[in-house]
C-alpha cells in the first residue's frame, strides 16, 4: 500500500466527479424523484395509496439510489477502462500493488453511493411533504448501514465491471438488475410478501432486500422489517462475497 | 527481497557516449528464458481487438493456446537505446508486457536493474516509464491534468509536478492544447502526450511499444528527436518497432524477434554486414525451375539464391541493379517471364528476410 498513490487516485476520481457534477446529480436524483413524486405525492394525495406509504417508500428509494449510483459509478468506467480506453493501465503501472487500484475503485464508489444517499433523503422528504415520519434516533445504526450498503454497491460494481463485456453491460442492467430492483423490497416491505410465501423465501437471495429493509429498520422502525441480525449478517456476507469475487476478477483482468 | 536467488545478477554496462546521469544512474534490463503461453485471449497490454466479451470466452480449447514467447532472453545495457524488431505477432508487445509487470510469464525471469520484475513489482514500477502501443490516456482529463495526476501517482511533490508538466508540455509542443480534454487530440498529439506522461516521474528505463506507428513523417522525426534527447539524459530505452528505418535511426543495438524468440542481435551496422552479399534482389518469376536458380547462383557476386514458392526468388548479392541485365538474359534464355523485380539495399528489413524468409510486412 502506498498512501500517496492511493490518495492521488481518489483525488483524480473526485476531480472528475466534480467536473461531471450536474450530470451525476441528475443521474442520481431524476428517477428516484419521479418515483417519489408519483407514488409518494400524487397517489397519496389522491387517496389511492394510504399516506403511511410515504414512510415505507423512502428507505427503499434511498437504498436503490445508493446501490444504483455505486454500482454504476464503479462498473461503467471499469468496463470502458479495461476494454476500450485502457486507461486503467496508467493506474496499474503506478507504484502500488494492483489490488489497491481495485480497493480505490471501491472506496470511490462507496463515497459516490453515500453522496447519493445524502442527496436523496432530504430531496425525497421535501417532495413528499408532511407525514414521512423519519426517525434519526439510531444514528450509529444508520451510519453502519450506510457503509455496508455503499460497500455492497461498489463491490457489485467491481464484480460486474470486471466480469461483463461492453456489449453485455446494458443487457445485464435490464435483465438482472431491473428484476432485482423490483423484487428488492424497495417499494414494499418484505413482510407484505407473506401472501406469496414462495416468493417471500426466494427474494432472500437478493441483496437489495437487506438494503431496503435495513434502511426501513433504521429510519422508520415503526414499520415491520426483517430482524436486525439477519439484515446486518446478510449485508456483511454479501459485501465479503462481492469484494472477494470482484478482487479476483480484477486481478485476472489486470495481469495477463 | 533477494532478487538473485542463485542466478547471476544482471550486467551493468555503461555506454561511453552517455551523459553524466548515465554514468551514475542508468540501469539495464535483463530477461532470461521468457516463455508466455496464452490460454485465454491476451490481456489489455497485448490484445489487438478493442472489444473483448466477458461471456463464455474463458474456457478455451487447448488448441487455441498461443505461444507468444518461446524462451526469449535479452540483455539491454544501461543507457542504450535497444530495439526489438519484428512483425506483428512476433511477441514484442508481450515482451514489453512481461518487463513492465503487466503480463505474467509462464516461465523465465526478468530484471530491471537489480530488481526482479515479478518479485519486486512496486520498486520496478517506480523505475520504468511505459508508452503503450495504443494511447491509453485518461479521457476525462485535460493534457495538463493527465501529466499532473500521473506525477501524483508517483508521489512527485505538487510544485514540482506543475513545473515538470509545464516543461514537458512545452518540449512536446502541446502547450497550446494543455488545458483541453484529450478527447479531440490527433493521433500524433496523443502519442506525444503518452510519452510526456511516461516521463513525468523521471523513469530510468523507458519502454516504447511501437512509438511511431500511424504517425506522419514529420511527427515521427520529432518523436525520434525527443527519444534521443531523453536517452542523452541517461534513460535506458527499449523500443519495439516493425519499422526497420526507425530501428536503424534510433537504436544502438537491435534484436530481431520472430515467433517469440530472438533470431539475431547486434548493432544495426553489424547486423547489416551479416547479410550475405548485402543486397537482395527479389524476383517474381512466372516459374522458378531449379536449372534457372542454379544458373542464377553461378552469377558473379551472387552469394545465395532462395526460392519461396509461387515464383518468388531472392538473390543475395554484392550488387543490386548491376545484376539485372544478366538475370534478365538468363530468364529469357529459359523462357521464363519476369513479373516483378525489387532491389533492396542492405537494411534491417533484408536482414529479417534473410533470417526468416519472410518480409517484415508479410
Amino acid at each position: 500500500m502506498n498512501p500517496k498513490t492511493f490518495l492521488a487516485m481518489l483525488r483524480r476520481d473526485a476531480h472528475v466527479a466534480r467536473r461531471n457534477f450536474v450530470t451525476l446529480l441528475l443521474q442520481t436524483l431524476f428517477q428516484p424523484m419521479l418515483l417519489v413524486f408519483v407514488f409518494g405525492k400524487v397517489m397519496t394525495s389522491r387517496g389511492l395509496i394510504r399516506p403511511e406509504y410515504k414512510g415505507m417508500l423512502l428507505p427503499g428509494i434511498v437504498a436503490l439510489a445508493m446501490l444504483l449510483s455505486g454500482v454504476w459509478s464503479v462498473a461503467m468506467p471499469l468496463v470502458a477502462e479495461f476494454q476500450f480506453t485502457k486507461e486503467i493501465e496508467d493506474r496499474l503501472l503506478a507504484p502500488m500493488e494492483i489490488e489497491w487500484v481495485a480497493v480505490e475503485k471501491v472506496v470511490a464508489g462507496m463515497l459516490q453511493a453515500i453522496a447519493a444517499g445524502f442527496v436523496v433523503i432530504p430531496t425525497a422528504w421535501l417532495v413528499m411533504g408532511s407525514g414521512v415520519g423519519l426517525s434519526f434516533s439510531h444514528p450509529l445504526e444508520f451510519l453502519t448501514l450506510t457503509l455496508l450498503v455503499s460497500c455492497l454497491a461498489a463491490s457489485v460494481g467491481l464484480a460486474l465491471g470486471t466480469s461483463v463485456g461492453q456489449m453485455h453491460i446494458s443487457l445485464m442492467f435490464s435483465l438482472v438488475i431491473a428484476p432485482m430492483i423490483f423484487f428488492g423490497c424497495a417499494y414494499y416491505p418484505w413482510s407484505s410478501l407473506s401472501v406469496f410465501p414462495v416468493l417471500q423465501g426466494a427474494v432472500l437471495i437478493n441483496p437489495i432486500v437487506y438494503a431496503s429493509e435495513g434502511f426501513r429498520s433504521a429510519l422508520v422502525p415503526r414499520f415491520p422489517h426483517l430482524p436486525k441480525p439477519a439484515i446486518y449478517g446478510a449485508l456483511v456476507l454479501f459485501d465479503l462475497l462481492f469484494v472477494s469475487f470482484g478482487m479476483r476478477q480484477f486481478r485476472r483482468k489486470a495481469i495477463g | 527481497m533477494d532478487s538473485t536467488r542463485g542466478l547471476r545478477p544482471p550486467l551493468f554496462l555503461t555506454l561511453e557516449s552517455a551523459s553524466e546521469r548515465t554514468a551514475e544512474m542508468a540501469i539495464g534490463i535483463r530477461a532470461e528464458d521468457l516463455t508466455k503461453v496464452y490460454t485465454s485471449p491476451p490481456p489489455a497490454a497485448a490484445a489487438s481487438g478493442p472489444f473483448g466479451l466477458g461471456f463464455g470466452r474463458r474456457k478455451q480449447k487447448q488448441s487455441d493456446d498461443v505461444t507468444a514467447l518461446d524462451g526469449l532472453s535479452l540483455e539491454v545495457a544501461a543507457g542504450e537505446i535497444f530495439g526489438l524488431l519484428g512483425p506483428n505477432g512476433a511477441g514484442k508487445s508481450t515482451t514489453v508486457g512481461v518487463l513492465t509487470t503487466r503480463i505474467r510469464p509462464t516461465a523465465g525471469r526478468a530484471w530491471i536493474g537489480e530488481h526482479d520484475v515479478w518479485q519486486e513489482r512496486v520498486p520496478v514500477k517506480r523505475l520504468i516509464g511505459v508508452v503503450p502501443q495504443r494511447p491509453n490516456l485518461d479521457l476525462a482529463l485535460t493534457a495538463r491534468e493527465i501529466l499532473i495526476f500521473h506525477g501524483a501517482y508517483f508521489g512527485v511533490p505538487a510544485a514540482e509536478r506543475e513545473r515538470h508538466a509545464r516543461e514537458l508540455l512545452d518540449r512536446f509542443q502541446l502547450t497550446d492544447r494543455a488545458d483541453r480534454l484529450v478527447l479531440g487530440f490527433s493521433g500524433g498529439m496523443l502519442q506525444r502526450l503518452s510519452i510526456a506522461r511516461a516521463l513525468m516521474h523521471d523513469p530510468r528505463v523507458l519502454f516504447l511499444d511501437e512509438p511511431s506507428a500511424g504517425l506522419d513523417p514529420q511527427t515521427r522525426l520529432l518523436l525520434w528527436d525527443l527519444i534521443r534527447s531523453d536517452n542523452r539524459r541517461g534513460t535506458t530505452i527499449l523500443l519495439t518497432t516493425h519499422n526497420m528505418e526507425e530501428a536503424d535511426a534510433l537504436c544502438s543495438r537491435v534484436s530481431i524477434v520472430d515467433h517469440g524468440r530472438i533470431i539475431a542481435l547486434g548493432t544495426p551496422a553489424e547486423l547489416k554486414r551479416s547479410i550475405p552479399g548485402g543486397y537482395v534482389v527479389r524476383l517474381h518469376l512466372a516459374a522458378a525451375p531449379p536449372p534457372l536458380l542454379a544458373s542464377f547462383e553461378r552469377l558473379p557476386g551472387v552469394t545465395a539464391v532462395r526460392a519461396s514458392g509461387n515464383g518468388a526468388v531472392d538473390l543475395y548479392a554484392d550488387r543490386g541493379g548491376a545484376l539485372l541485365p544478366e538475370v534478365a538474359r538468363l530468364s529469357t534464355e529459359a523462357s521464363i517471364e519476369i513479373r516483378d523485380v525489387k532491389i533492396s539495399e542492405p537494411s534491417l528489413e533484408n536482414l529479417f528476410l534473410h533470417h526468416t524468409g519472410r518480409s517484415l510486412r508479410d
